[in-house]
């Protein structure tokens, strides 16, 4: 990229970072001695402080969403299609937040930070972290940087369901939610994938039981084919169609190749591109935290109940094409959403491209964003 | 201010929870919204409707009525309202026995194709009629299911469905005695308020 930034990108940005030094207890009971949290911020806080946005990531995001760290970075943050001046998060209105949530392997405290109570890194040892973990870190974020209520909080995916968590436990504290390609709980389907990407990790020799960074080593093989099976899920049989068909990677059919169709190689790429920039431990726990969201579950598995002190209003966008975590999941956050008397509007996007689809800059899709975010930002004369 | 906007809002209690389908850039759910503080939802499955929706604020589900409203519960709303949509739905028999499984009342409006201008055209012509309620022409109307106010009376005495109000109009919500007297040869508009029977 480099020398030129784009007239509508936020431009060069920098990771901050704030330290906790008191100790916190997460959801599972787990002490955790003081931790560190990486952020970006694009855009400026106004006096009303009224116009901040909180970015969620999804299992493999980090706080980098928006802008170039540097004018050699080859690639922009990872919703960078998104944020910006003009853009459906527009920083001309806003200011947003975007953070790495913790147990995060990006500068976030997380497993592969040091354990200061034994001066080993934590690997393996470092607590599960949920959903619910996440949302109240981010709170304390937020209120050392003055914010006492974001204008909106949105995420996809996994994402989406930190904004969830936002609106049920600090209804006073988020305007809208913005959930995308979001489900209330996973599936016996989404959890299977998830088990098979931890034992595709954990099966590597060099995986140690996670202690593989002790041992200076990484199981680039194992969390690369983690990943391969997982972008299998982000994408639609049709989308994969429509790029790789059965394309022959030389042309020509060589029986017995090791790797024989383009779709084949591009999954490689992507599963040895992953494994040497993602932390095992840290694909682990974020999906665990996966699989763990049921915000129901403290509500007798009521999600209208569990919905009810809610007081954001929302935005709800799923994809048809994505099986992951289909339109039918979002409908039901929709219909519970009705039963609890909430604001909420909810579009289903026409897109081929599967779950990966939140991350692409699909017109319908970009287009739905940018109205909802115009009218959070008419509301507030920003 | 829309006629037909002022005459609902006076049959709607005030905070009730109101479902429009068919919503469009959802007009009504924003004056019931001003007019009686209402909870209202709407359901449209054009995406420039939804997006006005969106722009206005308005709460508004994508969702085709084609598919049913199985997703709604028993007597989850108050009033259920379908303005000029009924003569575009697949099955309309059935979507009014969805209306009032979830709704208390429901509110049904529908171009009369039994108007006195239709059947002249009919029968100068030859031409199924065109105007300004019914403006598309026979190959590419949504107009699916003609009806007037005599199909739909008996329908509703077929379904056992209670017709609470009825209320005929011109095409611009006027009303008039000779319409009144003789709603299906004079009346453009039908407006039924219905209940299930009790």
């Amino acid at each position: 990229m480099a020398s030129e930034i784009p007239d509508n990108s936020v431009g060069l940005v920098k990771p901050l970072s704030h330290r906790f030094d008191s100790s916190i207890t997460l959801q599972s009971g787990a002490k955790l001695p003081g931790f560190e949290l990486v952020y970006e911020t694009y855009g400026r806080l106004n006096e009303e402080r009224n116009n901040a946005v909180l970015i969620c990531h999804a299992l493999s995001g980090h706080h980098h969403a928006a802008g170039y760290h540097t004018r050699e970075d080859t690639k922009p943050g990872w919703w960078d299609n998104c944020i910006g001046p003009g853009k459906p998060i527009d920083t001309r209105h806003f200011y947003v937040l975007s953070l790495n949530n913790l147990g995060g392997c990006h500068g976030t405290t997380g497993p592969t930070s040091i354990n200061p109570d034994t001066g080993e890194i934590y690997g393996p040892t470092f607590p599960t972290v949920t959903v619910k973990d996440w949302v109240q870190t981010q709170h304390m974020l937020a209120q050392t940087l003055g914010i006492d209520k974001f204008a909106a909080v949105i995420g996809g995916s996994l994402g989406g369901m930190q904004a969830m968590q936002w609106a049920i436990d600090y209804p006073d504290r988020v305007a809208h939610a913005l959930l995308i390609a979001c489900t209330p709980k996973l599936s016996a389907q989404n959890i299977a994938f998830n088990e098979i990407a931890r034992f595709a990790i954990s099966s590597d020799p060099e995986f140690y039981g996670g202690h593989y960074q002790t041992s200076g080593v990484n199981p680039e093989r194992g969390l690369g084919l983690a990943r391969m099976v997982g972008h299998v899920t982000y994408l639609s049989d049709d989308a994969m169609g429509a790029r790789f068909g059965r394309e022959l990677k030389s042309g020509d059919i060589a029986l017995g190749q090791d790797v024989e169709f383009q779709v084949e190689s591009y999954l490689h790429y992507q599963g040895e591109t992953f494994s040497k920039l993602f932390d095992a431990n840290t694909y682990i726990l974020m999906t665990r935290a996966l699989d763990y969201f049921d915000p129901a579950r403290e509500f007798n598995d009521d999600l209208v109940r569990t919905l009810a002190n809610a007081k954001a209003k929302f935005l709800v966008a799923s994809f048809t094409s994505d099986w992951r975590f289909a339109p039918e999941r979002s409908d039901t956050i929709v219909d519970a959403l009705i039963a609890a008397g909430k604001d909420v509007i909810s579009t289903t996007i026409e897109s081929t491209f599967g779950h990966d689809s939140f991350l692409l800059p699909i017109p319908r899709y970009f287009g739905v964003i940018h109205a909802y975010m115009g009218r959070i930002a008419r509301e507030r004369d920003l | 201010m829309r006629e037909d906007l002022r005459i609902i809002a006076n049959l709607i209690k005030r905070d009730a929870r109101v479902l429009d389908l068919g919503c469009g850039s959802g007009d009504l759910l924003e004056h019931l919204a001003h007019a009686k503080n209402i909870l209202g939802y709407g359901i449209e499955n054009d995406t420039d409707e939804i997006a006005a929706c969106i722009q206005r604020g308005i709460n508004v589900v994508e969702h085709d009525l084609n598919e049913g409203l199985q997703r709604f519960p028993d007597k989850s709303f108050d009033m259920v309202i379908m303005t000029e949509t009924l003569q575009a739905v697949d099955s309309p028999h059935q979507l009014l026995d969805e209306m009032l499984r979830i709704g208390e009342e429901c509110i049904v409006t529908f171009p009369n194709f039994g108007y006195w201008g239709h059947r002249v055209r009919m029968l100068t012509s030859g031409n199924v009629p065109v105007s300004q309620p019914i403006p598309h022409r026979w190959f590419d109307t949504p107009n699916i299911r003609p009806c007037t106010f005599l199909d739909f009376e008996q329908l509703c005495e077929e379904k056992d469905l209670r017709v609470v109000q009825r209320l005929v109009f011109s095409s611009s919500y006027k009303t008039g005695s000779l319409m009144k007297r003789f709603p299906n040869l004079f009346g453009a508009i039908a407006f039924y308020r219905l209940g299930r029977a009790s």
